[in-house]
């Protein structure tokens, strides 16, 4: 293990918090499958692609799958729920004071308001830049993410890197993305380790003053929303 | 002992690759595709369907992916667990039976024609009645699954207020079972940052033993407390965890 905890100077006895003796507490869970050593997987195909299709089509074949129930899946990530949904929401806040308020009061309400509501981004909660304070995501356990505001993760924000990194690291992390910031500003990762799901309000660039709604969200990235891009004017 | 998934903090890693190569202060590149092959695309779609066959909660779900062995979860691409967690849950639900996963009969695709629905014979499966409709996708993803509950258990904690996180950060109530406390923050001391009100425990819900909803918090935690060598000792993390993970100071 890589941990550098402090030792607690109390040895806090685990269990008696929640009042539950641990014994007795395990013997509930006698019938629940918890560690598998036969792993049924292995049984399917090892090749990845050949290993989803036979499962599609056993599923299929049974009836527990509609095939035009993932196309409908697919098409709705690949092509109508992403970043641009999240961008929307960031130009707004940059735009408008009371949006933007509101939105840092109870986003969960203001985005779905908007319609952006639903599947991994049921308890939002949108966190803002300034001068003073940088803020970032992560999911250091799986990959969540807020989906219907940024669509699914891209494939960094769900690499062993990036999960085991930014949070002892994030100042090298973010300099992978080529982001420097001043050391001055305070770094806070956020680790969405429960259902709260987070947004970033990156900076509005210098600029930027005269643009309208539109044009503001087409400068908005989705690293910007993760906390690992800034928001930059075109030159 | 925590298992394989529970990296935050981690040496050993590689430099995050970003989707395109970054320039210092140049522009960000375009996006790379949200699938980067069409059996991506497919394992999390089947993922997503499978779900809706109410079988399973999504703490059940993530800890399938967690059970994998360290092998499987380090040698596994991410869809990769995906499917295979998704597999090994289908059989342990009684969905499936293991001569199901043998015997699958893929000749229909190696013509590249789809199998049809509910051929070959077969009983109705008692849960194919459940099976989300593609005119259902919709709705079922809007919906959600808020994970908010009405709860006796009256906060504990202000913000502001100091707490000292459970150390080890195992699972209180079974061997080995799913928490999300991850183990970096295992003994550490945070000041209460906000109440987000009263959610489902994962690591009851994750074993079936009740949502036992209970009032989560985030913490801050100043980077000097995590790590031995922070480079910006003043540095924060940020973590959402649960009443019952922490004790006052």
């Amino acid at each position: 293990m890589t941990m550098n905890v402090p030792k607690p100077l109390i040895v806090w006895v685990c269990g008696a918090e929640i009042g539950l003796d641990r014994a007795s507490a395990n013997s509930h869970s006698g019938d629940m499958p918890h560690d598998n050593p036969d792993h049924p997987h292995a049984l399917l195909p090892p090749d990845p692609a050949l290993r989803v299709k036979a499962l599609e089509t056993i599923l299929t074949r049974k009836g527990l799958i509609d095939p035009a129930a993932l196309d409908e899946i697919i098409d709705t990530y690949q092509n109508k729920i992403g970043p641009q949904n999240g961008a929307q929401v960031v130009a707004r806040a940059w735009s408008d004071p009371g949006f933007r308020e509101a939105l840092l009061q109870d986003a969960t309400a203001v985005v779905a308001d908007l319609g952006y509501c639903g599947r991994q981004g049921e308890h939002m909660v949108a966190v803002e830049n300034t001068p003073t304070l940088h803020n970032m995501v992560v999911c250091t356990l799986c990959s969540c993410y807020p989906w219907p505001l940024l669509g699914i993760p891209p494939a960094w924000y769900k690499s062993d890197a990036y999960r085991a990194r930014v949070v002892r690291e994030p100042r090298a992390v973010l300099a992978e993305f080529g982001v420097t910031l001043p050391t001055g500003t305070t770094l806070r990762v956020w680790d969405s380790t429960a259902e709260m799901r987070y947004l970033v309000i990156p900076m509005r660039p210098e600029g930027s003053e005269g643009l309208d709604v539109e044009a503001l969200a087409a400068l908005v990235s989705r690293d910007s929303m993760i906390g690992t891009a800034l928001v930059q004017m075109p030159t | 002992m925590t298992r394989v998934h529970d990296m935050g903090g981690r040496f050993g890693d590689g430099p995050v690759v970003p989707d395109a190569p970054v320039a210092p202060g140049a522009p960000d590149a375009p996006d790379a595709p949200v699938f980067a092959t069409e059996w991506h695309a497919r394992a999390l779609a089947l993922t997503l369907a499978c779900g809706a066959l109410g079988q399973w909660n999504i703490d059940i779900s993530r800890h399938a992916r967690e059970r994998l062995s360290p092998k499987d979860y380090t040698d596994f691409s991410y869809y990769e667990k995906w499917i295979a967690a998704l597999a090994d849950l289908l059989v342990e639900r009684g969905v499936l039976t293991e001569d199901d996963l043998t015997g699958a009969d893929l000749t229909s695709h190696g013509t590249g024609q789809r199998p049809e629905q509910g051929t070959r014979g077969d009983a109705p499966h008692p849960l194919a009645a459940r099976a989300l409709q593609a005119d259902a996708v919709a709705a079922v993803l809007a919906k959600g699954g808020p994970a908010n509950r009405d709860c006796d258990i009256a906060p504990r904690f202000s913000p502001g207020q100091a707490v000292r996180c459970r150390h080890p950060s195992d699972n209180c109530l079974v061997d080995g079972g799913h928490t999300r406390l991850p183990a970096y923050a295992a003994g550490a001391r945070g000041y209460i940052l906000r109440l987000h009100g009263a959610h489902v425990l994962p690591d009851s819900n994750a074993h079936e033993q009740g949502e036992a909803p209970e009032p989560l918090y985030a913490v801050r935690f100043a980077a000097s407390e995590l790590w031995a060598n922070p480079a910006h000792p003043g540095d924060q993390v940020i973590i959402d965890l649960w009443q019952s993970y922490m004790a006052p100071i």
